[in-house]
């Protein structure tokens, strides 16, 4: 079974202050894997500096085999890897279509091209079209993304991420903000966006984890505690002392009925 | 840039600017009127070049006149070179040679400016401009010195008939580059790097995130901003028949951003009608009063703070409350407004005429205006003026306020009529 | 020997007036994230608000009275212009500054008309200070020194000694939490504003009637300034004052100097230097000598 992303020993400081302190993790291809932990534990960072957004203060990341240690965001993207932003962000002044669509262009292949229409390229038209289906946001198709509300934006964002077809995809906290139904709407949609690629989440609600993950691994102060299945991480002595039985809680409170 | 419903509209558009490029000298007869339509033609290109940077790319530049002024200076070199019969090669097509003198400065200086983003990137392209203006001076052989370079362009074999000595003939020519011009930046807008140039400007965090590099998209959109600024330098070269360093001052770099910025940013024809309002400023006010540049100023620093996206959309906010039918009831507070307005500048232009007469040697100290006479040494006008003004910003502040309430009732019934 | 020794003297001189400038600069773009265009303007006010101070009353007067004038028409554009077009963006910002200076140059022209203005140095700060083997160093240099080292130290001391000094220097990343707090973030604004204004205006005091006072002496220094700040690095204090004394040294060593290549005189090529400077450091060094914020 390949590797889809592996962390080798990935340190990262900012200044004096260690944040991620030696995390080596294998993610699986074609498996989806949930980074959970407490705040402040490094889980964006970790995503940061996997997308490239941070440069690695030590250690090496591969993208199916090959070294993306430092490599620039784009560079990354293009090797297979999306991810998407807890804080969303796109293109505030572009239609819902527009963002999508802006998504798509550089795996399409048309790269800086200036002599090209793009209202006349049909595969990046097509493309666009059936990733805006999928998010359910056909009918909001010219409205500017600044206007959506908080959860059509949250799927836009989700949209943009998988608009290149890229075969790793990193979600941050995808969830974050929503309500009940929401929350489950877009756990289906990541359901089926992840068919057959290879999903990285950073996760707070352990409901969305537990019904989603294939594995799991609790990062505490920059340090992987454990990684197993959901199984084996809700029956791990140490993460349940360093959560003290708030995963018990939440797995409860997702089997039962919670306003 | 809108899609769908204004496909018609657009070509009604398009046909209808082509056919006022057409009919413009018949309409506005006369030498004067013609030598503003050329200028108007030559400042659209070339603010159509600058928008592509700021408004498209997000790239506030100080010194696009590096671009246009290089290009007019090797324009007019080629163009003496046809004079003297080195070579052939037909006038109207000069502006090629401007646009592909222009490309090659924006590929040379733009690896270098490009690196930096925002803030740093407008003060790098200050000091690039300032580099090339003083370049200048150092270099009298290609730059010509303080006098410039001087050419003629009526030179070479006729082209179709054409001899481009007649002012109308210029303006033709002017018109048709701008039109092709236009065209073809507009165009530009509609493919993946002008996509991705609005992509950048408005979020380049994200478009990193989904596969551009930001800085080479910054950079390529640049080079094709340069290709046609070098055109409109190469058309200001064959209206004037003069290349000085005034081509690439910063008070040019600063004129075009004037003319984009108060004509409108985010809209594609905003720059368009920011020209020909500036044209008319430059060359018809100057001829009134020494203070233009002043009022000029007041007028762009107002637009900044209080209508941040240009006169277009001004024009552009009305559009939605005239299809309700509703921009009759607007009619009054904006005339009052309007009327308010004109009698604070008419204080305003009051005290700066009569500042300007005390302090211009030899010059006599009595401002005359329609009839009446004010004596800039006595205190009486001081006062008058000092009043209207204050009057007139009082006013101003009561009418505005009327009209800020009526639009935001129109807007809230739009909005709930919408809702519905 | 005794050139280069009274050239340096010169280039420092000129390179601690540069910092004075920059340093305003900075300090107004570290706080408030917009680079004031007009800045250079504030300095041209300053020379020109002097020189009719001191033709009225004195040199002395002038060298309070001007920097106030200029710091309160800095906290009057913050409060009534910059601050409307705070919640339109940078790009916004410094247009509105840019505009200003436009219209600044303008004013000047409409009041004290488009030549220069004799605006000289007082009688008793004129003369030779001390000998250089042989040359003579003129007492105002000297004055413009002290001057410039006195303001910025006594501005060091205020940022980090007084109350005020603390809030400013804790607005500068977190205005937010300072506001929080119960500070008055925006007055701490027009504060910072003004006296970033008067900075600039008290160096056209001084510098003023050392160098020339004319309309066009924003617009000769302004590049200057931006360059200095971009290439020491953006909100950087300690590049600004590297460059400062590095294009200060640079522009009056190359002006006095003989030396020419390939037919064009150093002397010609003096207004270049900086800007080709800037061309290189952003070829291998785009952050700047010292940057740490990215413009």
């Amino acid at each position: 079974m390949k590797n889809a992303v592996e962390l080798q020993e990935v340190h990262k400081s900012f200044g004096t202050t260690k944040i991620i302190q030696g995390v080596s993790l294998d993610i699986r291809d074609g498996e989806r894997h949930a980074i959970i932990g407490p705040n402040g534990a490094g889980k964006s960072t970790l995503f940061n500096l996997i997308s490239g957004r941070y440069e690695v203060s030590a250690g090496r990341i591969l993208l199916h085999g090959a070294d993306i240690t430092n490599l620039r965001p784009y560079a990354i993207n293009r090797q297979g890897l999306s991810r998407s932003f807890q804080v969303t962000n796109i293109f505030h002044h572009m239609t819902v279509f527009e963002n999508i669509r802006c998504g798509v262009l550089w795996s399409a292949g048309h790269r800086y091209s200036f002599w090209h229409r793009v209202g006349g390229l049909k595969d990046v038209q097509r493309r666009a079209e059936e990733v805006m289906e999928r998010i359910g946001l056909a009918r909001r198709r010219n409205v500017p993304a600044g206007t959506l509300t908080y959860a059509e934006q949250r799927a836009l964002e989700i949209g943009v991420t998988i608009a290149g077809g890229a075969s790793v995809i990193l979600l941050d906290e995808p969830t974050s903000g929503m309500s009940r139904t929401e929350t489950a709407h877009v756990v289906e949609l990541v359901r089926s966006i992840t068919q057959g690629k290879t999903l990285v989440m950073v996760e707070h609600d352990m409901g969305v984890v537990f019904g989603l993950a294939d594995r799991i691994s609790v990062l505490v102060y920059g340090e992987v505690l454990a990684t197993g299945t959901p199984e084996e991480i809700r029956a791990n002595p140490a993460v349940q002392e360093a959560y003290l039985g708030v995963l018990h809680k939440e797995a409860a409170h997702a089997d039962g009925s919670h306003a | 840039m809108k899609y769908a419903p204004l496909n018609l509209g657009r070509w009604i558009l398009w046909s209808a600017t082509a056919l006022l490029f057409l009919a413009a000298p018949q309409i506005f007869k006369g030498g004067f009127a013609l030598t503003m339509l050329t200028q108007m033609g030559t400042l659209i290109i070339f603010a159509l070049s600058y928008n592509m940077l700021l408004g498209q790319g997000g790239m506030l530049s100080f010194g696009h006149a590096v671009y246009s002024g290089l290009g007019a200076y090797v324009t007019v070199h080629v163009l003496n070179l046809i004079g003297k019969g080195t070579f052939y090669f037909p006038v109207p097509l000069l502006p090629l040679v401007g646009g592909v003198a222009g490309l090659i400065f924006g590929v040379l200086f733009g690896y270098v400016t490009t690196r930096r983003a925002g803030t740093t990137f407008a003060l790098i392209s200050l000091g690039v401009g300032e580099m090339v203006f003083a370049c200048v001076l150092m270099f009298p052989g290609f730059f010509g010195g303080e006098a410039g370079v001087s050419t003629n362009r009526v030179v070479g074999k006729p082209f179709l008939g054409l001899t481009f000595g007649p002012a109308i003939q210029v303006y033709y020519l002017v018109a048709l580059w701008c039109f092709l011009g236009m065209a073809a930046m507009f165009a530009l807008t509609q493919t993946p790097l002008g996509r991705m140039a609005n992509a950048v400007r408005d979020n380049p965090e994200r478009a990193e995130f989904v596969g551009y590099n930001t800085q080479h998209v910054r950079f390529l959109q640049l080079v094709l901003s340069s290709f046609f600024a070098g055109v409109s330098g190469a058309l200001s070269c064959i209206n004037f028949e003069i290349v000085s360093a005034e081509n690439v001052s910063a008070i040019r770099s600063g004129g075009v951003l004037l003319a984009t910025f108060i004509g409108g940013v985010p809209f594609f024809f905003g720059p368009v009608l920011g020209a020909i309002v500036f044209i008319f400023f430059v060359v018809a006010l100057s001829g009134f009063t020494k203070a233009w540049l002043l009022y000029l100023g007041v007028f762009f620093v107002l637009m900044v703070v209080y209508a941040p996206g240009g006169m277009a959309s001004l024009i552009l906010m009305q559009l939605p409350v005239l299809r309700a039918g509703r921009l009759r009831e607007l009619a009054v507070p904006y005339a009052l407004a309007a009327l308010a307005a004109l009698v604070a500048l008419a204080g305003l232009i009051g005290l700066v005429e009569m500042v300007y007469r005390l302090s211009e040697q030899g010059a006599s100290t009595v401002l005359t205006v329609l009839g009446m006479s004010f004596d800039a040494q006595s205190s009486p006008p001081w006062f008058v003026f000092a009043a209207v003004l204050a009057a007139g910003l009082a006013l101003l502040r009561v009418t505005t306020r009327r009209v800020g309430e009526r639009w935001g009732a129109i807007q809230a019934d739009l909005l709930a009529k919408a809702a519905a | 020997m005794e050139f280069f020794l009274v050239q340096s003297l010169n280039g420092i001189s000129y390179g601690l007036l540069l910092f004075m400038l920059s340093s305003g600069l900075t300090l107004v773009f570290s706080l408030m994230g917009v680079l004031n265009f007009a800045h250079a303007s504030f300095y041209m006010l300053g020379a020109y608000l002097a020189f009719q101070v001191s033709s009225k009353i004195g040199f002395w007067p002038g060298l309070v009275i001007a920097p106030l004038l200029v710091g309160a028409l800095g906290m009057l554009v913050e409060r009534w212009g910059l601050r409307q077009v705070h919640r339109h963006g940078h790009v916004a910002e410094l247009l509105f500054t840019f505009g200003l200076a436009y219209l600044l140059e303008e004013a000047v022209h409409l009041i004290w008309g488009r030549s220069a203005v004799e605006y000289r140095v007082p009688a008793e700060l004129d003369g030779p200070l001390f000998q250089i083997m042989g040359s003579q160093y003129p007492i105002y240099r000297g004055f413009m020194m002290l001057v410039s080292v006195a303001m910025l130290v006594s501005i060091w001391l205020a940022l980090t000694r007084t109350r005020v000094g603390l809030v400013i220097q804790a607005a500068l990343t977190h205005p937010q939490t300072v506001e929080a707090l119960g500070h008055n973030v925006p007055r701490v604004f027009m504060l910072v504003f003004g006296g970033g204004a008067a900075l600039a205006g008290l160096a056209g005091v001084i510098g003023g009637n050392a160098f020339v006072t004319e309309p066009g002496m924003a617009a000769a220094v302004g590049p200057i300034i931006f360059v200095i700040v971009v290439v020491g690095g953006m909100g950087s204090l300690a590049g600004a004052f590297v460059a400062s004394l590095l294009i200060g040294c640079m522009q009056t060593f190359a002006v006095s100097l003989d030396w020419s290549l390939g037919g064009i005189s150093i002397a010609q090529a003096a207004p270049v230097l900086p800007y080709l400077l800037m061309v290189l450091l952003l070829i291998f060094r785009p952050k700047g000598l010292m940057g740490t914020r990215e413009g």
